[in-house]
């Protein structure tokens, strides 16, 4: 059986058998500070194509700033983003958003006053060409471009069986079916590289279950490449092909879930050591 | 010393003087912002209606007489007596203490939760009908307030002045009076905030809702509390502006111009709102003297706002407000 | 009973996204349009057009811009009337500058000018939000309103100060100045309403409406799925500040016919029109048209009982107007925060599931 220790291989196979591609992310030597705090210190790791990579760490480890650096809503001090092998240039959140990146949030960021079937759509806006005259008359590129992606959306209702949903405000949905929807919404942009904050947070046994299901479905049917950040350690060691751990701000621990698992790095931050 | 540069310093010092009571009609604002998170739009309309009031009735005015007499064909408007200033005064204060009682209960409870900017919305909603509401009990003609305030030019500041520059400045001593209170409201707002029971609690629901509440400081009676005093300074600003200028409608267009104060200053700051009310008052005085007559004149009309306004794009917090971190 | 959806089901999703989904609404819509178009021409006469309907269809266009940029876009704006007389006075200089030209094209460039205007004052939108916003765009209306004063080149160096249309026709028919017969300012006003509207529609149910409501509900998340902040507020601000000014040159070269900065645009404008979004519905097209109907009948209505019936003094009915406009901004507040346009709807609602409770 092949696992992912070597780094340096241009792809490798997962211990389910898929094969997994190049490096698609790539961060090198990341530091972010806010005023005198260091959120994250000298941080690199590699995301590949078609893999599950997780971001696992205690409380106020830096996973989200992480995750934030990713996506491009903090800038860091130190370190370069490598993105499909190129160096990205200092960026909007948007302009990232328009080189593939998609992502959910900690607190559910859906747009409340609209329906889902609207907030889905929202996740095709980079698609969408149409400029502003050609949709005041809407009959003709218009209209045609909003139905073929009204098809791709539909294709993703189904796929997490929110059909019933469809047409109601998001506001007033529970809990449960937020992510579910904001999951759709990330999805709906056919991203290269999904980015997913805590998407099981606060969710019951069963949630959870349908939310790994949905994770791996989603991997396994469009090859979508997924970095996560979970709390819940049983879930990740399931779901992912490789783990990184984070403790206040530093990377103490790089590999599959069994590697991880055996680290002492890892072992004591989740444990604790006594500190003398 | 040159004539233009004596013109200039009378100027400013007038400008520091309106100053003072925009930053009196800011400082309502800046007490309900802080309190509830609430822009109270209606603070203008606040110092108008408790102008009217205490002009209605320290001469005697039958409240709503216009309405009596026109549904009851009756001829009814002062009632046979006039009332001393001070009790006038203590009165209307009670109505303001009412008013706010009355806006806690029919509007805020059951606003609670509502976005900012539909309460902003709501307090314009208020701003109008306070407006008619005013006008239908005391009636919309222009009245003169008198409370016994000095008013007319200064004649010790002219002879000071006359005597060193050659030149006596003028300025009204009801601007000076205007000035004193001003400052001894604030003082006093800060001895009652630091120093008393209220004022702690009042500081701790400014800073965080929730955690006050769960210490067991009532919202409700905070916020009649805040609405109270806001309509007590409201009243003291409506006393200074209406000596000035006559009580009338304008008046709460005057107050529109403690927007930009509030802009300039934070919404959150105290002291900011008195510097910036200082700031917009010398700023248009002296920019109506200095470019005014080039451009046409009447620029206190927009040059508050338009300062405000650019001023913002390079500080959006204000002189002294809370620097603003955004949060996924 | 016989409002239902039931058995009129949609086989492809042009059919589904269609503007009334349901049959009857559909049919109502076309009987409107008829009443609209083909009836009310007819038997309208100067009393009709000029107190109520040559307003409320004006009204019901500024409505739709600023419902645009307050309610899909969520940045609140004070200058509404600043914006109307850009629209106005740019109306006027093209009227009077280039004679030759249909005042139709006049009236469509008049909004092109103001909505590069709204864009200028738009930009600080970027960086200021919420009531700083709100209080920023009263330096808008402060500021134009005072330059339209003072600046002579603006009203042709007139002895009065004021503007006025000079008759111009669409058609052979006269739309503005005195001699403008009733039906035709009911035409023209009526024309540019449905194109409008249907251009508000249009606009808000695809990407572009997206992109502003995910301003409006959380702009920093719509940044980051990908809408550029600065191009999703500044076309809110372009198209609304666009209809604006299409509304401020129709109520000044159809309706009022000679205007004068402070007194026809003043910031008591800008509140009326918030308010007519406000009572109307706050992102509803509907609620733009019921918020301006509203505000238009409700002083009519009003002044016909407190003054005709019952034989008031007008100031003192003008004053419980006031109280009336302030009570029920507070009330629509309070107990539907969307406004008429949501009362319809839950009235559709009801209609559809009677004789059954739910």
């Amino acid at each position: 059986m092949t696992t992912a220790t070597d780094m340096n291989a241009d792809s490798y196979v997962t211990a389910d058998g898929r094969t997994i591609g190049g490096v698609v992310m790539d961060l090198k030597n990341i530091t972010l500070r806010f005023g005198g705090v260091v959120a994250i210190k000298d941080i690199s790791f590699d995301i590949r194509e078609g893999e599950i990579r997780a971001i696992i760490g205690p409380n106020g480890a830096g996973k989200s700033s992480m995750l934030n650096v990713i996506s491009g809503f903090y800038k860091p001090q130190e370190g370069e983003v490598w993105f499909r092998g190129a160096k990205r240039p200092p960026m909007k959140p948007y302009q990232v958003a328009r080189q593939g990146l998609a992502r959910t949030f900690q607190n559910i960021a859906l747009f409340d006053g609209m329906t889902v079937l609207d907030n889905i759509m929202t996740g095709r806006l980079n698609h969408m060409k149409a400029n502003i005259f050609q949709q005041a008359i809407w009959k003709g590129k218009a209209e045609r471009e909003e139905l073929e992606n009204r098809e791709i959306c539909e294709k993703v209702i189904d796929f997490l069986e929110i059909q019933h949903i469809r047409k109601t405000p998001v506001g007033r949905l529970p809990y449960g079916l937020k992510k579910r929807v904001e999951l759709a919404r990330a999805l709906a942009a056919q991203p290269s590289l999904l980015l997913l904050d805590e998407p099981m947070a606060g969710m019951n046994v069963e949630e959870k279950e349908d939310m790994s299901r949905f994770i791996l479905d989603m991997n396994d049917e469009f090859g979508t490449t997924i970095a996560l950040i979970e709390h819940d350690m049983g879930v990740v060691m399931d779901l992912s092909d490789r783990v990184v751990v984070m403790d206040y701000g530093k990377k103490i621990g790089d590999g599959t879930p069994d590697e991880v698992r055996n680290n002492q790095d890892v072992i004591d931050a989740y444990l604790g050591v006594a500190h003398d | 010393m040159p004539e233009q540069l004596l013109f200039a310093m009378e100027v400013t010092l007038n400008g520091l003087m309106a100053g003072v009571l925009y930053a009196l009609v800011a400082l309502g604002f800046v007490l309900i912002f802080k309190a509830s998170g609430i822009f109270n739009y209606a603070q203008g309309v606040m110092a108008l209606f408790a102008a009217l009031t205490l002009v209605g009735i320290q001469q005697g005015q039958v409240p709503f007489s216009h309405l009596i007499n026109a549904v009851f064909g009756t001829e009814i408007h002062h009632f046979p007596w006039h009332v001393p200033s001070i009790i006038a005064i203590i009165l209307a204060a009670g109505v303001m203490v009412l008013f706010a009682y009355l806006v806690e209960k029919y509007i805020l409870q059951h606003l609670i939760g509502q976005p900012d900017i539909i309460l902003f919305m709501a307090t314009i909603g208020l701003a109008y009908f306070m407006e008619g509401f005013g006008d239908i009990m005391w009636g919309s003609e222009i009245k003169t307030l008198d409370v016994g305030l000095p008013q007319g030019m200064n004649l010790a500041i002219d002879e000071a002045t006359y005597n060193m520059f050659g030149y006596g400045f003028f300025i009204d001593n009801l601007d000076i009076v205007a000035a004193v209170v001003a400052a001894l409201l604030v003082t006093s707002l800060v001895i009652f905030s630091q120093y008393t029971k209220q004022g702690r609690a009042l500081r701790a629901v400014a800073d965080d809702h929730s955690a006050a509440l769960s210490v067991g400081i009532s919202l409700r009676f905070i916020w009649v509390l805040v609405w109270s005093i806001a309509g007590f300074v409201a009243l003291v600003a409506g006393i200074m502006w209406g000596a000035k200028s006559g009580v009338q409608f304008s008046l709460s267009l005057i107050a529109l111009k403690a927007l930009p104060v509030l802009m300039l200053g934070g919404f959150t700051s105290i002291p900011g709102a008195i510097i910036g009310g200082l700031i917009i008052g010398v700023g248009e005085q002296l920019f109506e003297f200095a470019i005014g007559p080039m451009i046409g004149g009447a620029t206190q009309n927009w040059f508050a706002y338009v300062l405000a306004l650019v001023f913002l794009i390079f500080r959006p917090q204000g002189l002294f407000g809370e620097k603003i971190i955004e949060r996924v | 009973m016989f409002y239902r959806e039931a058995g009129d089901f949609k086989t492809s999703y042009r059919d589904d996204s269609q503007t009334f989904p349901i049959r009857l609404d559909r049919m109502g819509y076309y009987v409107l349009m008829f009443v609209a178009f083909l009836v009310v021409p007819f038997f309208i006469n100067d009393y009709w057009v000029n107190a109520v309907f040559a307003p409320f269809l004006i009204y019901a266009i500024a409505a739709l811009g600023l419902n645009i940029l307050t309610g899909y876009a969520g940045q609140v704006s004070l200058g509404t009337g600043g914006f109307m007389a850009v629209g106005a006075y740019a109306c006027y200089k093209l009227m009077t500058g280039f004679p030759e030209v249909s005042i139709v094209i006049h009236i469509i460039l008049a909004g092109g000018i103001t909505a590069i205007v709204g864009v200028a004052f738009g930009l600080p939108s970027l960086r200021i939000k919420g009531f700083y916003l709100a209080v920023a765009t009263l330096a808008a209306q402060f500021f134009l309103v005072w330059l339209f004063n003072k600046v002579p080149w603006f009203y042709n160096y007139s002895a009065s100060g004021q503007i006025n249309a000079p008759e111009r026709s669409v058609f052979g028919v006269i739309v503005t100045g005195p001699n403008t017969e009733a039906w035709a300012k009911y035409m023209i006003c009526l024309v540019f309403v449905v194109v409008l509207a249907w251009v508000a529609r249009n606009l808000t149910r695809g990407m572009m409406g997206r992109k502003w409501m995910g301003i409006r509900d959380m702009d920093i998340a719509a940044e980051i799925i990908g809408v550029n902040p600065l191009m999703a507020k500044l076309s809110a601000f372009a198209v609304s500040s666009f209809f604006v000014g299409i509304a401020g040159a129709l109520f000044f070269a159809v309706y009022l016919g000679a205007a004068e900065a402070g007194e026809a645009f003043g910031i008591n404008k800008s509140f009326l029109i918030l308010f007519m979004i406000i009572i109307g519905g706050l992102g509803s097209i509907f609620g733009s048209f019921a918020g301006a109907a509203f505000m238009v009948l409700m002083p009519v209505f009003l002044k016909n009982v407190l003054v005709g019936g019952m034989g008031w003094p007008t100031d003192l009915a003008a004053h419980f107007e006031f109280m009336i406009v302030g009570g029920l901004i507070v009330l629509f507040l309070i107990v539907e925060p969307h406004g008429l346009a949501q009362l319809w709807r839950l009235t559709k609602e009801k209609l559809r599931l009677w004789p059954f409770p739910h």
